[in-house]
């Protein structure tokens, strides 16, 4: 299923640019096992190459509908205690990070 | 073993209407059962028996006052780990939610609980629902109660949804819920003999189920019946303020269209779930299966569905590339698994490592890449106007028949470690599936037959949006004729 011969849709640098913009660290051994299952995937998905989607919108929703609005008002709320009760840190009711600003 | 696990949904719901037993009575069959087979099954990550005993002494005292029960009163199910429980922990079976316990409860489990349904637990299923196999959890995979002729060696129930698949066919519970992205309701019931249906997409709220691919997930039901399938998902549909893609539709009392019959309706028979190369069982089976409506008064129809086989790489791509934004939130701040960084971005890339499984990892780069710039327009739009075609072919069908005949998978159940060597393998589980999902019709699976290993096979039927009380109809036929699948011997309890 892999693409044989044909050239490695991604290589070694391409898999860590998008581990990064992804924001998962990547080992060496990791990169290269990626790099193949990746390419493999790619190179299947390409198929559709063959299909002409000249003049053919793109799907949005599978089921037809308008948007639906709602009246702009608070629902909800008052509930910071729920909001903040699974973080891994937290000080009042504030999450809690490392520091961003030196 | 208690007899009452052995019951049907429909026929636990008489029972506990006639005072045959109480809830309680009920329940503690069910939880005895998980207590003996859950070792061997893995089905259940987090049994609630507590909860589950205080829910049936409530549905007792109703079901002692007259009109005081509620439809789905004192029976007892398990709960895919993908929905978001009140207090109860949610993991996906995934490591990075860690104890993640949900402050709030899923719009479909609420209506359960609203009809009086009771948790058994959480069931297990592949990491965010990512799989055909339930082997990507963080809990380890689930075994089939199903075992080949002759053989002891364990089986896959499917996925992602295996823990519900599992559970219902091995009497760990009456039903349970599961949610269907690519064919993860249908494919696990297909393979465990059990039925399976994915309604048509906005029939369900997806409120607080943990999102994978947003325009693909429906929730829906696995059960031992057509019937009680049926009895399930008018309980778990809804319109709901809190899913703006959910659709204000009246839900019709699907066990009404139980016995109605196919004489008149016109099937149609896609010549493009013919693959090269497809096993002569499964070729059989679907040929069985057009048999049995043509003999119980329906009409059938060679139809194309022309760009069925583009279904899975298209899905390939959109997929992953919702997942990779939906599981952007997993981020080490707000819930969750947090590894320490130096910094918020090491923060972010070591929690994301450490929490995410193989699986996940490669569908989030995968959707990444896809996104990304430059590449955007020759993935991700081309993906979606392969959608817009897949979504016309049906359009067209449905111009000429009632309702789609395929088999659900391409082969029976296979053993754990079997495929996992290669993704584009295990994603060809799918490939008759996936095409519904794209589409956003619904879709049920059936048992039908058994292979020539004597194991489940599934048929699938694909119906008009909105239209599941006829799958309901069709299915029933077909239950009707192949007789009802149940595992052979409890050796696992």
């Amino acid at each position: 299923m892999s693409g044989g011969a044909k050239a490695m849709q991604v290589d070694e640098a391409t898999v860590r640019r998008i581990a990064r913009l992804a924001r998962i660290k990547v080992t060496d051994a990791e990169a290269k096992a990626l790099e193949q299952e990746l390419s493999g995937i790619l190179d299947w998905v390409k198929q559709l190459d063959e299909v002409d989607t000249r003049g053919v919108e793109p799907m949005t929703a599978v089921v037809a509908t308008t948007l639906k609005m709602r009246q702009d008002t608070v629902t909800d709320g008052g509930i910071a205690d729920d909001i903040i009760a699974n973080a891994p840190a937290r000080e009042d009711h504030f999450f809690a990070v490392p520091k961003v600003v030196e | 073993m208690s007899e009452l696990t052995k019951l049907t949904l429909a026929a636990a719901r008489d029972g506990l209407a006639k005072k045959q037993f109480s809830a309680a009575e009920l329940t503690q069959a069910f939880l005895d059962a998980i207590e003996a087979g859950n070792k061997s099954l893995n089905a259940y990550v987090l049994p609630t028996p507590e909860h589950a005993l205080a829910q049936a002494k409530d549905s007792d005292a109703r079901l002692a006052k007259k009109g005081k029960a509620r439809p789905l009163e004192g029976l007892p199910l398990g709960i895919k780990d993908l929905y978001c429980t009140k207090g109860v922990r949610t993991t996906a079976c995934s490591n990075i939610l860690a104890e993640f316990t949900p402050t709030y409860e899923s719009t479909v489990t609420q209506n359960l609980w609203d009809a009086g349904a009771i948790m058994l637990g959480k069931l297990n299923n592949d990491e965010f629902a990512m799989g055909s196999s339930n082997e990507t959890s963080r809990f380890g995979p689930v075994v089939n109660p199903w075992r080949r002729q002759g053989s002891n060696v364990a089986l896959v129930p499917g996925g992602s949804s295996g823990g519900s698949s599992s559970a219902v066919a091995a009497d760990l519970c009456l039903g349970a819920t599961a949610t269907d992205t690519g064919g993860s309701i249908r494919q696990p019931a297909a393979i465990t003999g059990t039925v399976g249906i994915k309604p048509t997409y906005g029939r369900c709220s997806r409120w607080g189920i943990v999102a994978f691919a947003s325009s693909l997930d429906q929730a829906g039901p696995i059960g031992k019946t057509v019937r009680d399938a049926a009895i399930l998902l008018r309980h778990m549909a809804s319109v709901d303020p809190k899913d703006s893609t959910s659709v204000d539709v009246p839900v019709p009392d699907y066990e009404a269209a139980l016995g109605k019959g196919v004489k008149g309706l016109k099937v149609g028979v896609p010549k493009e779930y013919r693959l090269d190369g497809m096993p002569r069982e499964i070729e059989d089976l679907w040929q069985q299966g057009i048999a049995w409506l043509k003999a119980a008064g329906a009409t059938i129809h060679d139809i194309s569905l022309p760009h069925t086989k583009y279904a899975l790489p298209a899905y390939y791509i959109v997929a992953p590339a919702e997942c990779s934004s939906n599981l952007a939130r997993y981020d080490g701040v707000r819930y969750g698994l947090r590894r320490p960084g130096h910094d918020l971005t090491e923060m972010y890339e070591a929690t994301r490592a450490a929490g995410f499984g193989a699986e996940v990892r490669r569908r989030v780069l995968i959707g990444t890449y896809v996104l990304s710039a430059g590449y955007y327009d020759a993935y991700y739009i081309k993906a979606q106007q392969v959608r817009t075609l897949i979504k016309r072919d049906f359009d067209r069908a449905y111009e000429s028949v009632d309702v789609i005949l395929t088999p659900t998978t391409p082969g029976p159940a296979f053993g754990i470690g079997e495929v996992s060597g290669d993704p584009i393998q295990m994603y060809l589980n799918d490939i008759f599936t996936v095409t519904a999902n794209m589409a956003g019709v619904p879709g049920i699976s059936v048992p039908a037959g058994l292979s020539s290993e004597g194991t489940p096979l599934g048929l699938q039927l694909i119906g008009r949006p909105f239209d599941e009380a006829t799958l309901f109809q069709v299915a029933q036929v077909i239950e009707d004729a192949a007789g009802r699948f149940p595992a052979p011997e409890r050796w696992w309890a």
